[in-house]
C-alpha cells in the first residue's frame, strides 16, 4: 500500500469532485455517455460508478442482485483490525446487513419515525429552532451559521431522542466529522471508529440500569434483556445507535448550512421560501435534489452477473450509485441544473431508494421545513459575510457541505 | 383501481403517507396500511404516486 505524504490530501474520486453546489461536468459525461464507468472507490477499491437515474433507482430497489452485506463495501486497505473486532463493529450497522437481517434491524426502529410520531415532535423542534435563532440574535451580527445553527439544532434534536447527553457533544462531533473525512487518515478514522462505538456502548449500559423516556430506554425495555441475550443484543443497540447518532446530525447540519448558501446566491429563490409557505415542502426537496450532500457513492455488491447500461457486470463486483448525478439527469427532471424551489417533489434520490432508503428522513424533512423559514424570517438581511470564493467547502467529506458559513445580518 | 400493500415487505418509510394520508396510514410499528383500497378522482392520483415512490416497492396497483 502507498502511503500518502504526510499532509497531502488523497485524490478525491470522480463522484465526490464538485464545483461548488455541481457535481463536476466530467461526472455528468458519464451519463450522458457510457452509463456506468470503471472507477476507484472512496476506499481505494476497483468499483463501477452508476451515473443515470433510472440505473441507480433500480439498483438501489433489488437488494437480492445487489448486497449491502458483502464485506466488499467496507473492507478498507489500512484496516488493521481482528475478523472478531469487524464483526462487532458492524453488529446492528444497517447499512452492512441485506433481508431478513436488515428487516429485522429496522424494524426495532420504525416505530420512532412514523409520521404521526414527528408530529409529535414538531413543538419541540420549534422550540429548538427559535431558542437558537434567539441566542444568534442576542449574541449580534456576525456569527457563523455552521457552529451556531446548522449543526446544534439536528444535534440536540437527535440527542434528545435517542438518549444521548448533550454535553457530550464537543466529543462526539469531532469524531463523527473527522471519521468521515476522507483527508484524514485510515488509522485514525478507524480509531475514532472505535471511540464513538465504546462510548455508545457505556451508553446502552446506563439505559440497562436506568431505560429512561429516548430511543435506547425504549429498545431496551421492550426488546432487549437483562444479560444482552434478548431480542437486540447490546452489540446491535450500541450499532443501531452509533448509526442514528452520526447519520442524524451530519446530514441534517449539512443541509441545513448548505442550503442556506445556496438560498443566499438564489436571492430569488431566497425570498419565494420566506414569504410563501406553500413553497416550504417543495423547497425542501428541491433543496435536497439539487445539492445531493450524499456522494460518497451508494455501495452495493453484485450477487450474480447483472446488466447495467447495456454493460454486463460479473457477480461479486462492486457497484457505486452517485446520487449527485442520478439527481440531475435530464430524462429524470427537465433543466436539471436549475434551482428552482417551487418544483421541488418527492421521487428524488437524495434520501436513498430501497430498503435502505434514509430511516431518518422523515425527521430530517420536519427540521428542514421548520428551520429554513425560520432563519429567513428571522433574519431578512442574512448575507454571506465572505466572498463566495471563500467560503470553506467540505471537499473531502463524506457528506459535502460547509466547514463554516459566516454571516451577517 | 385497486391498492394492494405488502406489510412483511413494508419499511415504514411513509412516503406513502406524507403523499396522501387519506389513503395511507402507518400502524403503531410504522409499517403501511391501506385506508381507502379503491380510492378514486385526485385520490387515486396520488394513490398512483406514492406506489411508484413507495422504496421497498410494498405498493403495488392490482387491475
Amino acid at each position: 500500500m502507498t502511503t500518502n505524504t504526510v499532509g497531502a490530501p488523497p485524490e478525491l474520486p470522480l463522484h465526490m469532485r464538485r464545483d461548488h453546489f455541481d457535481p463536476i461536468a466530467e461526472l455528468g459525461e458519464v451519463r450522458e455517455e457510457e452509463g456506468i464507468r470503471r472507477v476507484t472507490s472512496t476506499f481505494g477499491m476497483p468499483a463501477w460508478l452508476v451515473a443515470r437515474h433510472d440505473d441507480v433507482r433500480d439498483v438501489l430497489a433489488d437488494a437480492t442482485r445487489f448486497s449491502n452485506a458483502s464485506q466488499l463495501a467496507f473492507s478498507m486497505p489500512g484496516d488493521t483490525r481482528t475478523d472478531e473486532e469487524k464483526r462487532k463493529a458492524l453488529a446492528g450497522q444497517m447499512l452492512a446487513t441485506d433481508p431478513p437481517d436488515h428487516t429485522r434491524l429496522r424494524r426495532f426502529l420504525t416505530p420512532e419515525f412514523t409520521v404521526r410520531r414527528m408530529k409529535r415532535l414538531e413543538p419541540r423542534i420549534i422550540e429548538i429552532v427559535e431558542g437558537h435563532l434567539d441566542a444568534m440574535e442576542a449574541a449580534g451580527s456576525p456569527a457563523d451559521l455552521v457552529s451556531s445553527f446548522a449543526l446544534p439544532i439536528p444535534s440536540l434534536v437527535i440527542c434528545e431522542l435517542l438518549g444521548v447527553p448533550y454535553s457530550d457533544r464537543a466529543e462526539f462531533q469531532r469524531r463523527t466529522s473527522r471519521q468521515l473525512d476522507l483527508s484524514i487518515p485510515m488509522p485514525e478514522r478507524i480509531a475514532l471508529q472505535r471511540e464513538g462505538r465504546a462510548y455508545m456502548e457505556g451508553l446502552v449500559a446506563r439505559a440497562r440500569v436506568e431505560p429512561g423516556e429516548d430511543m435506547l430506554g425504549m429498545l431496551v425495555r421492550e426488546y432487549g434483556s437483562a444479560d444482552g441475550g434478548g431480542e437486540i443484543t447490546d452489540d446491535e443497540l450500541a450499532g443501531l445507535a452509533s448509526l442514528l447518532l452520526v447519520a442524524g446530525h451530519e446530514t441534517t447540519s449539512n443541509m441545513l448550512g448548505l442550503g442556506t448558501l445556496a438560498l443566499l446566491r438564489h436571492p430569488d429563490q431566497l425570498a419565494l421560501l420566506r414569504d410563501d409557505p406553500e413553497v416550504v415542502v417543495p423547497a425542501v426537496e428541491e433543496l435536497m435534489r439539487w445539492l445531493s450532500i450524499v456522494h460518497t457513492g451508494v455501495p452495493r455488491t453484485t450477487t450474480e452477473e447483472v446488466e447495467i447500461a447495456g454493460r454486463t457486470i460479473p457477480k461479486g463486483e462492486l457497484v457505486l450509485c452517485a446520487l449527485p448525478s442520478a439527481n440531475r439527469d435530464p430524462s429524470f427532471i427537465d433543466h436539471p441544473d436549475t434551482f428552482d424551489v417551487t418544483r421541488g417533489a418527492m421521487g428524488h434520490l437524495a434520501f436513498g431508494h430501497g430498503v435502505h432508503h434514509c430511516l431518518g428522513a422523515p425527521l430530517a424533512r420536519m427540521e428542514m421545513r421548520i428551520a429554513f423559514p425560520a432563519l429567513l424570517r428571522r433574519f431578512p438581511n442574512l448575507a454571506s459575510a465572505l466572498p463566495f470564493d471563500e467560503i470553506p467547502f467540505r471537499a473531502f467529506h463524506f457528506i459535502y457541505g460547509l466547514h463554516s458559513l459566516p454571516v451577517t445580518w | 383501481m385497486k391498492i394492494a400493500a405488502d406489510r412483511d415487505v413494508c419499511i415504514g418509510a411513509g412516503l406513502c403517507v406524507g403523499t396522501s394520508d387519506t389513503v395511507f396510514d402507518q400502524d403503531d410499528d410504522g409499517i403501511v396500511v391501506v385506508l381507502v383500497e379503491q380510492p378514486e378522482g385526485a385520490d387515486a392520483d396520488l394513490a398512483r404516486e406514492a406506489v411508484s415512490l413507495c422504496p421497498s416497492s410494498a405498493l403495488r396497483i392490482i387491475e
